[in-house]
């Protein structure tokens, strides 16, 4: 017996997950479509360095709007969770969401006229004589992507943020200051890790849409600020080049999945770190700094690894590091908190 | 000891907006003491001992620890430690971390550390499981960790929030004589607040019993038990019977029992005369059964219920000419026999543990 709940998966979910897939392996034949099963779309995508160029802005754009979100997020989920009364908490949590009466679009069009050339951002810097000329990088550019995608997002990420300090035991804050530590190092030793879970709630829920967000980058990017879902528009409506829309579909959702695998199994790792030396401000700064080594070889290998070992080798070395780092830390790192 | 007292509580008043939570708290903690602070829910006992510790700001009066006023003092400067009734376990770290928490700011080595943080598990008989993680452990390992914990810290004064509550009552007397033994051995101050008055008995060298946010007695536990200063203290510590009586100096006529010239510390502080009431304990009555010789003192009385618990037995009597019932426990001895609910019997009694109340 078939659910009814299976057969709206099926069909909202799966086929059209199948139907992209399948056109990725196709190719156009100028009005039609050659259904002859071929891997060149995916050759052309993987050694353009065009495709690789917006991808990896994709990635550095939705990280850079993860980090803005979830560090601006944070001092406003922490503000509600422990310093409003709990009977107004509701109410705060109520007037967060307000932004969502207004429909998507029209924030957008309203962060360009906030950033306008002439507009209130830069009139106001004018006015104050803090600038000589009106700031042009602050729109259409990869800057107006992420500060249109911050706020955006910003309930996204405060909303799971607040539940996980909620959820802390306020009587360990107590022990800690108790056992002889101060207010900040509380923080750093008790709340910060009890609330990491909510911020890789967080950072999760922020970063998997704005990778392949289309309609910001489109109407605040500029050139500078397009990103892959704008390309893949290109390709199936601009140039009609369904097949090859479908394999950068494919290959974006791969790099996501790819991304997060290897970024959530390096978080084990980098706890770890943190834990062997004890936690604390040590094990932060450890933590830190191993992750932005981690992440720098990644990046370099994805931007030159072409120029040293060519277009196919370097895909295998990236595979090779990526790979072997993520069977090392399974194999010799424990499993830790959080559930991963 | 020392000469001056470790903790002195002067007048200390808590005002949680109109809602007065502690009145005028005055009492000494010697170092070394094990005091408790017993009192039912809302009389301000935990209030009082997050004060100690520098949770809670009190409103007027003053709190020194060792001569020197806490006013001001944040928790984390206090030579206080504390076991929350919720242990407060750190989830995140393991028994070793959670145990070694607060020796980030000790002078010691990394290896002295070890050292110290194996010691003070040794201590509460977890040696075993310093690498276990902190959600991994049962309701008495928790409460160990907590213990070991604050100890490690070697603080002036322990301070027990209801540590035991959340046991079973198999472990919560284990742990009632090992906390006694610990706090021998370390010889630290251990400041408890508890609920139950069989704990506060069994554990402390004096106990301050407070209702509404005030002390009404503090003694050592048999005075407290033997001599309650009021009705209140004596119904909250134990069973006491009530009997309706009347005084002219130190002669007291207990209704349905007789006369009896009592001692000066049987008697309330103030002069009585006239109306009052006598109280006995359960154990202090005893059921005469057939054929057992009378004794001097004794009332006929009458069996309204039989409660039996195994090696005792409770019995509800009515004394002759009274309303009310009284309480007898009679230990279960080989050859005594169990009264059934309305037999004739003879109670025995004796002066020397009667308390008289004021009216």
């Amino acid at each position: 017996m078939i659910s009814p709940p299976l057969i709206y998966a099926l069909l909202l979910l799966a086929v059209p997950l199948l139907t992209i897939i399948l056109f990725s392996f196709w190719t156009q034949n100028f009005l039609t479509i050659d259904r002859t099963f071929t891997v060149a779309n995916y050759a052309e995508a993987l050694t353009d360095p065009l495709y690789r160029e917006l991808m990896l802005r994709s990635l550095r754009i939705a990280g850079l709007v993860t980090a803005a979100t979830v560090l601006l997020a944070f001092p406003i989920a922490y503000f509600i969770s422990f310093h409003v009364t709990p009977e107004k908490k509701a109410l705060w949590i109520f007037l967060i969401t307000i932004p969502f009466w207004t429909s998507y679009l029209i924030r957008i069009f309203l962060w360009r006229v906030i950033l306008a050339y002439d507009g209130p951002v830069n009139g106001t810097l004018l006015e104050l004589g803090i600038i000589e000329e009106p700031l042009s990088w602050i729109l259409y550019n990869a800057n107006s992507v992420v500060i249109t995608l911050a706020h955006a997002f910003a309930p996204f990420a405060i909303l799971p943020i607040f539940v996980s300090l909620e959820k802390i035991d306020r009587s360990l804050l107590e022990a800690a200051r108790d056992l002889g530590e101060a207010t900040a190092m509380t923080f750093i030793r008790v709340t910060l890790p009890l609330a990491m879970p909510g911020v890789l709630a967080a950072v999760l829920i922020v970063f998997i849409p704005t990778v392949g967000d289309y309609v910001t980058p489109r109407l605040v990017g500029g050139s500078g600020g397009t990103m892959i879902a704008n390309m893949i528009y290109v390709q199936i409506f601009d140039l009609s080049n369904r097949p090859m829309g479908a394999t950068l579909a494919v290959l974006a959702m791969l790099t996501v999945t790819i991304t997060l695998a290897w970024f959530i199994l390096h978080i084990r790792f980098w706890v770890h770190l943190s834990d062997r030396v004890g936690g604390g401000v040590l094990g932060l700064a450890l933590a830190a700094v191993a992750a932005v080594i981690d992440i720098a070889i990644v990046r370099w290998v994805f931007l030159h690894g072409p120029d040293w070992f060519g277009p196919a080798g370097s895909l295998g070395v990236l595979a090779a590091i990526m790979g072997g780092g993520a069977i090392l830390i399974a194999w010799f790192v424990p499993k830790g908190r959080w559930g991963i | 000891m020392s000469s001056t007292p470790l903790i002195q509580m002067q007048d200390v008043h808590k005002y949680y907006g109109a809602y007065h939570a502690l009145r005028g708290i005055t009492a000494e903690i010697a170092e070394g003491e094990f005091f408790s602070l017993l009192g039912p829910s809302g009389c301000g006992k935990t209030t009082l001992l997050r004060a100690i510790a520098g949770f809670e700001e009190i409103s007027s009066g003053a709190i020194l620890l060792n001569g020197a006023d806490m006013a001001g003092v944040p928790p984390n400067r206090r030579p206080t430690n504390m076991v929350f009734q919720s242990y407060a376990i750190f989830p995140h770290l393991s028994v070793e971390q959670n145990v070694g928490f607060g020796l980030r700011r000790s002078a010691l080595s990394v290896g002295e550390k070890t050292r110290a943080i194996g010691e003070a598990l040794e201590m509460v008989g977890l040696g075993h499981l310093g690498g276990r993680a902190a959600h991994a452990l049962s309701g008495g390992q928790r409460q160990r960790v907590a213990l070991a914990r604050a100890l490690i810290l070697k603080p002036k004064v322990l301070l027990l929030d209801e540590p035991l509550s959340a046991l079973d009552r198999k472990m919560r007397e284990d742990m009632q004589v090992e906390l006694m033994k610990l706090q021998r051995e370390v010889g630290i101050t251990f400041v408890l607040v508890t609920h139950d008055q069989e704990e506060a008995l069994v554990m402390s060298d004096r106990i301050a019993v407070m209702f509404e946010g005030e002390i009404a007695q503090l003694a050592d536990p048999e005075v407290l038990y033997r001599r309650p200063a009021t009705k209140r203290v004596a119904d909250f510590i134990g069973v006491m019977n009530f009997l309706p009586a009347t005084a002219s100096g130190r002669s007291v006529e207990a209704a349905g029992l007789g006369v009896a010239d009592l001692a000066a510390d049987q008697m309330p502080a103030g002069p009585v005369t006239g109306a009052c009431t006598v109280g006995l304990r359960p154990e202090t009555l005893s059921i005469l059964h057939d054929g057992e010789a009378s004794k001097a003192r004794e009332a006929s009385a009458q069996i309204e219920e039989v409660v039996y618990y195994g090696d005792m037995t409770y019995y509800d009597v009515r004394l002759d000419g009274m309303d009310t019932t009284m309480r007898i426990s009679m230990r279960n001895m080989v050859g005594r026999d169990v009264l059934d609910v309305g037999a004739r019997t003879r109670v025995a009694w004796d002066p020397r543990a009667m308390v008289v109340f004021p009216d």
